[in-house]
């Protein structure tokens, strides 16, 4: 066993993918930070509201004001940096802890994409990306190099292929399987899509959608290593992501699972890639080869790989810590984040709270939008961790406004996957009196349905 | 597994193609129709709603100008008989806060109550005031003309003497004019709109995305039903959202016996629209009912549209229970208007959280991405 990681530790594999990657990946995040920008999201996410909602342990993470804007220009010169692999090191160190920063700000934001771009750019911290067709290799001769270790190529591949088969495990369940659901709700709407509009209707298709898309997430990985499959499992890369890009409203992830996906190719595409950006940019690949010759980046310690080893062992295993919790995952949504569960669960929800005075017993209710935006109302209402922390943000702020002997109560619905609305916290418990842990929540009040499966 | 892949690939676009090779074969509508519910909005709800609250608000301009022509106590009770009539019409446009009533903010305009009385009498003292202000809300609209023909004074006597009297009465006749002539004027804009090519395009406009006519309907609806009939006109005068009940609140607080009439006419106008109700008569057409049993059949769940019916139903014998005086009954036994409230609030969680999930429509639709 030793000796054959040893083995494997020592086997070298060409270096393009890794730049090819490290490119691509480097583009697709700044024109997603200019986007952002563009969007104007900067201002609406993270300045304007009055209120963030903070991951438990990461409080002290919070929007700069003004500075905000700094941090996303950071961030934004990072990622080309990575491209341009100028000082990569540094640049995608920088990058990750920038874009992580921005991701903690607030959970409102939270998306599987985003969490996806942190755990890759922690990663590519560890892989010597700038080893060819860098400006680092190009700036020092000694930085450059023909060939590197292939555990560094096979780690990106990996976590890829973790993020879908994880995903495709998480779509077993009778929601999805058995009740098309959401895709019974979402697919509908597309009610003016151009020839498949009608069709969005049927529900057969929302049948054939739930189970192909399901077979995909699980297949892909497969059909993206074994050699004979791979271009016809690449064209279904893109025609899925194209297709999900055309129905729901989801960014730029589709196009950076269609760029990622290129690493599992051979080298041979990869140096066919670096040709057309080296005409498009008017570059001379052939310098950048003269320069490697037969050189292999070695890792001057063990511990690079080390860590992507105990990185992705933690990959591994973090989605299952849902199995700790007995209640229904998609009602109490304990353990549901980091997970990959990606568009499995159509949920609304409406939360009234209430102040009571314990003394005086008067109560009178909140008026949401005179903290939350819309967009944080709308995924507060849904999340038993958003409920309490904005319970105990209510109870601070009455309490600062003089009220005395403060108590915070809710009184919420949600609805999953198409079901009637059920309530879902506890109405007479008082919020303030509960405080954020890994603990079960154990009053959130009880999902009244069953969900079987992952 | 190559073989796999492609199989795959080629299902899929076969599924894409079949709708352009047998799309006219197939019977048309295995789906729901949301162009025809469009149309049933427009052209059997909306529009003619504006225009019967359009003819309210001309005789309201018209008894306003007899009164202010000749202050008597008969002008006077024409006035008030056309100011009830046409508030009560105007309950039946005020949920469609859509295209140019939204962009002149149509319900702030006509019913922002309480009404700001000293704001009223500096406006007149000074004679200068621009209701388009969006700081003059609170001086203008119904609430305000409430103020000016049955707050001014304990009797119709001492009202009509008020207006022959009064060192100012000039100024007090002129924003009264000015105040029915302005509603007059919001109204005639908004139906001209609608009949200028706002029609079309609202009717058009079938897609599901933030500007898609159901999307912003369904919104706007359900923002009117929460917040101006369930908070504005039961739950802030009731003190839900405040330590102390605040009947002052209430709508038409002057006319005093008149606010459970508007409160009804609100909640009956919601139920009619929900079901598609033409204005005219008792036909229905295509509606959030109809588009609900439509895609309940699709996914056999709950059946919504009668959950939500009954609900109003219920809110609606609740709201019966009480005080023609609102603010009375606030006084005197505010449970009632607290169980009313409560009837209320259910249905804005079966509107806003499972009519909306159902619609699959995001409340005011959030321009983010998601995953």
């Amino acid at each position: 066993m030793v000796s054959r990681i040893n083995a494997y530790r020592n086997k070298t594999t060409d270096a393009a993918p890794l730049a090819a990657f490290r490119i691509l990946f480097g583009l697709m995040m700044f024109v997603g930070i200019v986007r952002f920008w563009s969007y104007g999201w900067i201002d609406k996410f993270y300045i304007q509201p009055k209120f963030f909602f903070s991951y438990y342990g990461f409080e002290w993470v919070r929007p700069l004001g003004g500075y905000t804007y700094l941090l996303f220009f950071i961030c934004g010169i990072a990622a080309i940096c990575v491209a341009l692999g100028y000082r990569y090191r540094i640049a995608i160190i920088l990058f990750f802890l920038s874009f992580t920063y921005i991701e903690l700000m607030d959970k409102t934001t939270y998306l599987n994409h985003y969490y996806f771009i942190s755990c890759l750019s922690f990663l590519m911290i560890f892989l010597p990306a700038n080893a060819y067709f860098s400006l680092d290799a190009h700036r020092d001769r000694d930085k450059a190099y023909g060939q590197v270790p292939r555990w560094t190529v096979d780690a990106i591949k990996l976590l890829i292929a973790l993020v879908y088969l994880y995903a495709g495990l998480a779509k077993l369940n009778s929601d999805w399987l058995i009740r098309a659901m959401p895709l019974k709700i979402w697919l509908p709407a597309q009610y003016d899509l151009p020839l498949l509009g009608n069709l969005m209707q049927r529900e057969w298709l929302h049948y054939a959608f739930s189970w192909g898309g399901a077979a995909y997430d699980l297949a892909i990985p497969f059909l993206l290593f074994y050699k004979p499959t791979r271009w016809s499992a690449f064209a279904l890369v893109v025609f899925f992501h194209l297709m999900t890009r055309i129905l729901f409203p989801i960014g730029m992830f589709p196009y950076v699972m269609i760029v990622s996906a290129l690493v599992f190719f051979d080298a041979g595409v990869h140096h066919k890639i670096l040709k057309t950006l080296s005409t498009i940019f008017r570059i001379k690949k052939e310098k950048a080869d003269a320069r490697i010759r037969n050189k292999t980046y070695r890792n001057k310690t063990r511990t690079p790989m080390l860590i992507v080893g105990l990185f992705i062992a933690f990959q591994l295993l973090f989605p299952w810590r849902y199995l700790l919790y007995k209640n229904e995952l998609f009602w109490t949504e304990e353990g549901y984040r980091f997970s990959w569960r990606v568009m499995l669960m159509e949920k609304a929800g409406y939360a009234q709270f209430k102040i009571v005075d314990k003394k005086k017993e008067a109560a009178f209710l909140v008026d949401n939008t005179d903290f939350l935006s819309t967009f944080q109302e709308k995924q507060m209402s849904t999340q038993p961790d958003f409920i309490l922390q904005y319970a105990h943000f209510l109870g601070k702020h009455f309490t600062a406004q003089g009220h005395k002997n403060v108590a915070v109560y809710v009184e919420s619905y949600v609805a999953l996957n198409g079901r009637l609305s059920q309530p879902y916290i506890d109405p007479k418990v008082n919020l303030l009196e509960q405080e954020e842990s890994f603990g079960a929540k154990d009053w959130i009040l009880e999902f009244k349905d069953e969900i079987k499966g992952f | 597994m190559k073989l796999w892949s492609f199989i795959c690939i080629g299902f899929l676009l076969f599924a894409c193609s079949k709708d352009d090779g047998t799309g006219t074969i197939a019977p048309p509508k295995s789906g729901f129709d949301r162009g025809a519910m469009l149309v049933n909005w427009a052209d059997n709800i909306i529009v003619p709603t504006y225009t019967s609250f359009k003819t309210e608000a001309e005789s309201l301009n018209n008894a306003a100008t007899a009164f202010t022509n000749g202050p008597t106590e008969a002008t006077l009770q024409s006035l008030r008989a056309s100011w009830t009539t046409a508030y009560i019409s105007f309950q039946k446009v005020s949920m469609f806060e859509i295209g140019k009533a939204e962009e002149i903010r149509y319900r702030n305009r006509l019913n922002i109550y309480p009404s700001n009385t000293e704001k009223i009498e500096n406006f007149i003292a000074a004679e200068s005031y621009d209701l388009a202000l969006p700081s003059t809300i609170d001086a203008q609209g119904f609430p305000a003309i409430d103020y000016l023909i049955n707050g001014l004074a304990g009797t119709d006597i001492e009202i009509v003497s008020f207006y022959n009297t009064n060192g100012n009465a000039q100024g007090y006749k002129n924003y009264l004019g000015t105040l029915t002539e302005t509603i007059l004027q919001l109204t005639t804009m908004i139906l001209d709109d609608w009949n200028a090519g706002f029609r079309d395009s609202f009717v058009a406009n079938t897609s599901s995305s933030a500007t898609g006519s159901v999307d912003k309907m369904a919104n706007d609806y359900i923002f009117y039903f929460e917040k101006s009939l369930r908070a504005g006109k039961v739950g802030i005068p009731a003190g839900v959202f405040s330590e102390q009940p605040l009947p002052e609140n209430v709508e038409a607080r002057y006319k005093e016996d008149f606010s459970k009439q508007l409160l009804l006419t609100a909640i009956k106008a919601s139920q009619d629209f929900f079901n598609g109700k033409y204005s005219n008569n008792n036909t229905t057409g295509e509606s959030f009912k109809t588009y609900l049993d439509f895609l309940n059949s699709i996914k056999n769940g709950e059946d919504l549209g009668s959950l939500i019916n009954a609900q109003f139903n219920a809110a609606d014998t609740q709201a019966n229970e009480l005080n023609d005086n609102l603010a009375l009954q606030i006084e005197t036994d505010n449970t009632k208007m607290l169980s009313t409230y409560d009837e209320l609030q259910r249905n804005v969680i079966l509107l806003k959280v499972d009519m909306l999930q159902a619609l699959s429509i995001n409340v005011d639709y959030v321009d983010a991405d998601g995953d």
